[in-house]
């Protein structure tokens, strides 16, 4: 069933037993994202030790193809550089634009490249998206190199 | 028993030939957002263009004549569906337009216009307003300094009227509200805001973009003073709305839009306002889409607006019992037939409305889902969002048993 392509199982296992979602205290910088179209929302706190990433949390509400995308993202950030972790960021970013003519890199993109199937699906690519821009957001916050 | 023939009348809408994902037929759940179109109004749009289209009240050429005749017999037909006089319509673009048109008209007054708004004026709309109907208000508030303030909703998604008279003050100039709630399907009593209102001096603005398409609709039995609808829920095309206001206040207001079409006479620093409506259509309208609404409450009118509301009745009430025999799963508003229109929103447990929607939409199914732009109203009844269905005239029982056996497969998809 072609539902099946978006609903990965590891999707919806991290949908039911999402990591890290639970805030941590003093985050380097914290942001809250939404989703305008749809409600969904996300709060993410990141602690960077130097240029990197020393924990990435998060609390929210969502579907689930956000909420296992979140959780999927905080797995993979967690101990990466900041340049490295975006240019991650980047590459899940043009998994997502590809309309389903990509796979994705399963060496640097791991879980998450069971969201390709997401890609397909143009209403659901904003859902996948959610944690991750607010995660780049953070960074770029924490890094100083956001100059809005 | 249901009044309308469906299966005949579906018949007159192409889109329900559409194969959908799965390979399913179409099972359009989703009027309550727009209303599919069917080929009498397509042929109205297409007609006019290929015969008549020129720019309305301008040109001595025979097109022209044509196109305006075409436009103003569509105002008839609107003024006509609602039991109001023809100078009492103005088309907007659509039924946002239609309710800024009058939040921003009555901004524009000055001090010596019944519609001034200061800070001692106040205005109220409620808990149950899509953003159209809320938005518009709650900036004109800001503008002008007024107080905003709202009729709460109760745990059953009725209005809570209990303290009209205090929600309803003597400094109360605007009560915005909505005929019948685009989430809860709950039809609002208008008679005691209408009377209150009138009894301050406060002007009644009524959003029926969910009741207009559904219902016979009297603008005089109603009381109210203004009267917002968008066409393209009615099945005619987007594109345009409709304004409705009693002749009286239309004279005494300011203009929204300013332009060609809306003046009397212009000099390089002063202009004068043609007669309602034309004061209120700036720029050249959209005529083809106001000939389409015409043929579409035209196809309304000669089904009937009574048969509609009765097999809509029928339907909600047959998708309400279907509903109540579904576990984990829980209607969002009124779970009665009184006083409820056909949109049903419901929430799966354990399931987001976004997921409910894409499973359902493997089976043909489509439905609306998220806070139906109406983000204060989800907050109160505390939820993230719902899966809404709403009904139409192309709508049986078939399509509840799909919708029905769709939200199963949803539970059996999810493990809840």
């Amino acid at each position: 069933m072609e539902l099946d392509s978006l609903y990965q199982e590891v999707i919806l296992d991290h949908y039911k037993n999402p990591a890290h979602k639970k805030l941590s205290a003093n985050p380097t910088v914290s942001v809250h994202h939404v989703n305008p179209s749809c409600g969904d929302e996300i709060t993410l706190n990141l602690i960077l030790d130097g240029s990197k990433v020393k924990d990435v949390s998060w609390d929210g509400v969502g579907c689930s193809i956000s909420q296992a995308s979140t959780s999927i993202m905080t797995d993979l950030m967690i101990g990466k550089e900041v340049p490295e972790a975006l240019s991650v960021v980047d590459e899940f970013t043009e998994l997502m634009q590809s309309k389903g003519t990509l796979n994705g890199n399963e060496e640097t993109l791991d879980d998450a490249v069971a969201l390709a199937g997401v890609s397909k699906f143009p209403a659901r690519v904003k859902c996948a998206l959610l944690g991750w821009m607010a995660f780049k957001d953070a960074s770029l916050q924490a890094t100083g190199k956001n100059e809005g | 028993m249901t009044n309308l023939d469906v299966a005949l009348l579906k018949k007159d809408f192409p889109i329900f030939t559409k194969v959908m994902r799965g390979g399913s037929r179409l099972v359009y759940l989703d009027s309550g957002a727009t209303a599919q179109k069917p080929i009498q109004v397509l042929d109205a749009e297409r007609e006019f263009y290929e015969k008549h289209n020129a720019a309305v009240h301008r040109g001595a050429h025979l097109l022209a004549e044509e196109a305006s005749e075409l436009y103003e017999g569509a105002r008839s037909t609107v003024a006509q569906f609602l039991g109001a006089t023809d100078d009492e319509i103005i088309f907007t673009k659509s039924a946002t337009e239609s309710l800024n048109l009058v939040a921003y008209s009555f901004g524009n007054s000055d001090s010596s216009n019944r519609f001034y708004l200061d800070s001692s004026s106040s205005i109220v709309i409620s808990e149950m307003e899509h953003h159209a109907n809320l938005i518009p208000w709650q900036q004109l508030a800001k503008r002008t300094g007024a107080s905003l303030s709202w009729f709460p909703v109760t745990e059953d998604g009725r209005l809570d009227l209990s303290n009209l008279e205090e929600v309803i003050k003597p400094d109360v100039k605007v009560v915005a509200i909505t005929h019948q709630s685009n989430v809860l399907g709950t039809i609002n009593p208008l008679d005691a805001i209408v009377k209150r209102a009138h009894e301050v001096g406060a002007v009644v603005v009524l959003d029926a973009c969910q009741s207009v398409p559904h219902f016979a609709i009297d603008v005089k039995s109603l009381g109210v003073d203004f009267l917002a609808f968008s066409g393209h829920k009615a099945l005619g095309p987007t594109g345009v709305g409709v304004l409705w206001g009693k002749a009286e206040h239309l004279r005494e207001m300011e203009p929204f839009l300013t332009g060609g079409s809306m003046i009397e006479s212009v000099t390089m620093t002063e202009a004068t306002w043609a007669p309602a409506p034309r004061k209120f259509e700036a720029g050249v309208p959209n005529m083809a889409q106001a000939v389409g609404l015409a043929a579409a409450l035209k196809y309304l009118t000669a089904l009937g607006m009574d048969k509609i509301e009765s097999h809509e009745r029928e339907l909600t009430e047959y998708a309400l019992k279907k509903f109540s025999e579904l576990d984990r799963v829980e209607v969002i508003g009124p779970k009665n037939i009184e006083m409820r229109g056909a949109v049903l929103s419901f929430t799966v447990e354990g399931a987001h409305p976004h997921d409910v929607g894409q499973v359902l939409d493997q089976y043909g199914i489509a439905v609306r889902t998220g806070h139906h732009c109406a983000w204060p109203l989800m907050r109160k009844m505390h939820v993230v969002g719902t899966t809404r269905a709403s009904f139409y005239i192309y709508n049986d029982h078939a399509d509840v048993d799909a919708l029905v056996d769709g939200v199963r497969q949803v539970q059996k998809y999810f493990k809840v």
